[in-house]
């Protein structure tokens, strides 16, 4: 997809919805220095959502298609669970894989696109539950990173596998009794970050949504490594209020709680250093451009 | 042959595919009417006719001629216009494939998830797509003629619908003028093709397929 071709036959353009008309004319395709800023303001790349009333992770959706660099020329691959349900809402390329199978689709789908547009830059963003990346899905999100496939994998850790009711999940923290898991984790959380940096990622983070421009800069970050490094890995909490019996308005209470220090989700990286020294180039770059624009 | 027809439902809750029933696609050149393969031109005068006859013949473009993403969508897009003009019918799209649950306004769009919504509110006894990806189409004509008693037209780009109640193939979008042409003939009005907007004073060469006319030659 290109933004050139997002036109509507202007024979159309009178009977089209108007949420298409409104995308066309003021998404936020191709603008640069596009961010989490631009929601509110700008056509944003989620209609509706159909998680339930307060979810956290329709706000991390917002917060990453606001920031992802080049969401015209991006395809995200989903699996099944409740980020399943606000895909079809999404106005980026995507594909729904098999649950689990997401970061195998990915790495196929990567390839492809680097035949089929040499020279052009497609992004490939991998967005799963944590029982689709770190359970049934966990051999395929291990081995794309083993072969240091470029593309960038979330997840959305909200510690359980919420869209079958509440059952165990390899994130869930110890001792955690759930709906569908009455006896209680008995192990403790999986330490998915420490595996991915193990396993070769090049930026790794795990934090919560509380803080959009975070948000903004680590997709930024993940996405731009996986271009030109090697993959990436950001664990982001985003709490089933449901499940842990909140109401609609405590999401961002809960994010703020457990992001603490000391906390589970409170934020660490691990970065590599060939792309450390890449996001200092890029610094540096940008530093430069604005310093130019000042001065033009 | 099979001796099943492919006419208004409501057929039933479980609609069997034409397919599965026999009906077989048309060649080239030719076009099926309730699954029973005619001639295109037959078909063209059969198809214009329903749609003239009816009380709200409604078209449903779909994303391939929506968007304008090349010229010949461009084109078609053209010609559709023409033809809703011609009946005239009222125009609904269909701009995307996704089940928008719960919030489809059968106002102004049609899906193919639940088309019958959308044909159920307007009360469309005629209803033609084009520029519908075929795997959607299908799914979309099953569901009307399952749950709706609406006479279904397909202008098929490729090679034809088994569910739908008439079906071309190959479309073009000479093909939609000429059905344009055909509503024109049996209405008794002359028709007049439409002027190509690019070529309009710039001398520029017809395009090849001659769809649109140049004010320069008279058209
Ligand atoms: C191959 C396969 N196995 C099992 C399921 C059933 N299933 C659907 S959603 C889901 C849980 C998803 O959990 P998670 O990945 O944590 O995402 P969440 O719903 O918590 O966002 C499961 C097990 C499935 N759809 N496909
Ligand atoms: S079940 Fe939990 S994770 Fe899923 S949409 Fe509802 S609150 Fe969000």
């Amino acid at each position: 997809m290109s933004k050139e071709k997002i036109q509507i036959c202007p024979e159309f353009y009178d009977i089209m919805p108007p949420e298409y008309r409104d995308l066309v004319e003021q998404a936020t395709y191709g603008k640069e220095g596009r961010g989490w800023k631009d929601i509110g303001q700008s056509k944003e790349l989620i209609e509706d959502h159909s998680l339930c009333a307060g979810c956290p992770e329709s706000m991390a959706f917002r917060y990453i298609l606001a920031s992802l660099p080049n969401p015209e020329d991006t395809v995200m691959v989903g699996s099944t669970g409740c980020t399943s349900l606000v895909f079809p809402h999404v106005a980026v390329h995507n594909i729904h894989s098999l649950f689990g199978n997401q970061n195998a689709v990915a790495s196929g789908l990567k390839r492809a696109l680097s035949v089929r547009f040499p020279g052009r830059i497609k992004d490939v963003v991998v967005l799963a539950g944590d029982g689709a990346t770190v359970d049934i899905g966990l051999d395929m999100t291990l081995q794309a990173w083993f072969r240091q496939e470029k593309f960038t994998t979330i997840c959305f850790d909200n510690e359980l596998y919420a869209n079958t009711g509440g059952q165990e999940s390899g994130l869930m923290r110890k001792g955690f009794v759930a709906k569908m898991a009455p006896v209680g984790k008995k192990f403790e959380k999986v330490r998915l970050p420490e595996i991915a940096r193990e396993s070769g990622c090049a930026y790794v983070v795990n934090c919560t949504v509380s803080k959009p421009n975070l948000v903004e800069k680590v997709i930024r970050n993940a996405v731009l490594i996986a271009r030109e490094i090697g993959p990436t890995y950001l664990q982001l909490y985003t709490p089933c209020i449901l499940e842990i019996g909140k109401n609609s308005m405590e999401g961002l209470q809960e994010m703020r709680d457990s992001e603490k220090p000391g906390e589970r989700f409170r934020y660490y990286e691990y970065v590599t250093d060939s792309a450390k020294q890449f996001l200092a180039e890029l610094e540096a770059k940008e530093k430069q451009t604005a310093a130019a624009a000042i001065e033009g | 042959m099979t001796d099943y027809r492919v006419v208004p439902g409501p057929e039933a809750y479980f609609t069997p595919s034409a397919a599965r029933m026999g009906v077989v696609l048309p060649e080239p050149g030719e076009a099926h009417i309730e699954g029973v393969i005619v001639p295109e031109e037959k078909a063209m005068e059969y198809a214009a006719r329903k749609l003239l006859d009816a009380k709200n013949p409604t078209l449903h473009p779909g994303p391939l001629v929506l968007w304008n993403w090349n010229e010949k969508a461009a084109k078609k897009a053209k010609a559709i216009k023409v033809l809703a003009e011609c009946i005239p019918a009222r125009i609904i799209p269909m701009p995307d494939y996704r089940p928008k649950y719960p919030k489809i306004n059968p106002d102004v769009e049609i899906n193919p998830n639940h088309p019958n919504l959308t044909i159920w509110h307007n009360k469309e006894d005629v209803c033609l797509f084009v520029g519908v990806h075929c795997h959607q189409a299908n799914l979309s004509l099953k569901i009307i003629r399952g749950g709706t008693d609406c006479f279904t037209i397909a202008m098929c780009a490729q090679a034809g619908h088994e569910d739908a109640m008439l079906s071309f193939r190959d479309a073009t979008a000479e093909k939609i003028l000429r059905l344009a042409e055909w509503v024109s003939k049996l209405k008794g009005v002359p028709f007049v093709r439409p002027v190509d907007e690019k070529a309009r004073g710039d001398g520029g060469d017809r395009y090849s397929d001659n769809v649109f006319v140049k004010l320069a030659d008279g058209g």
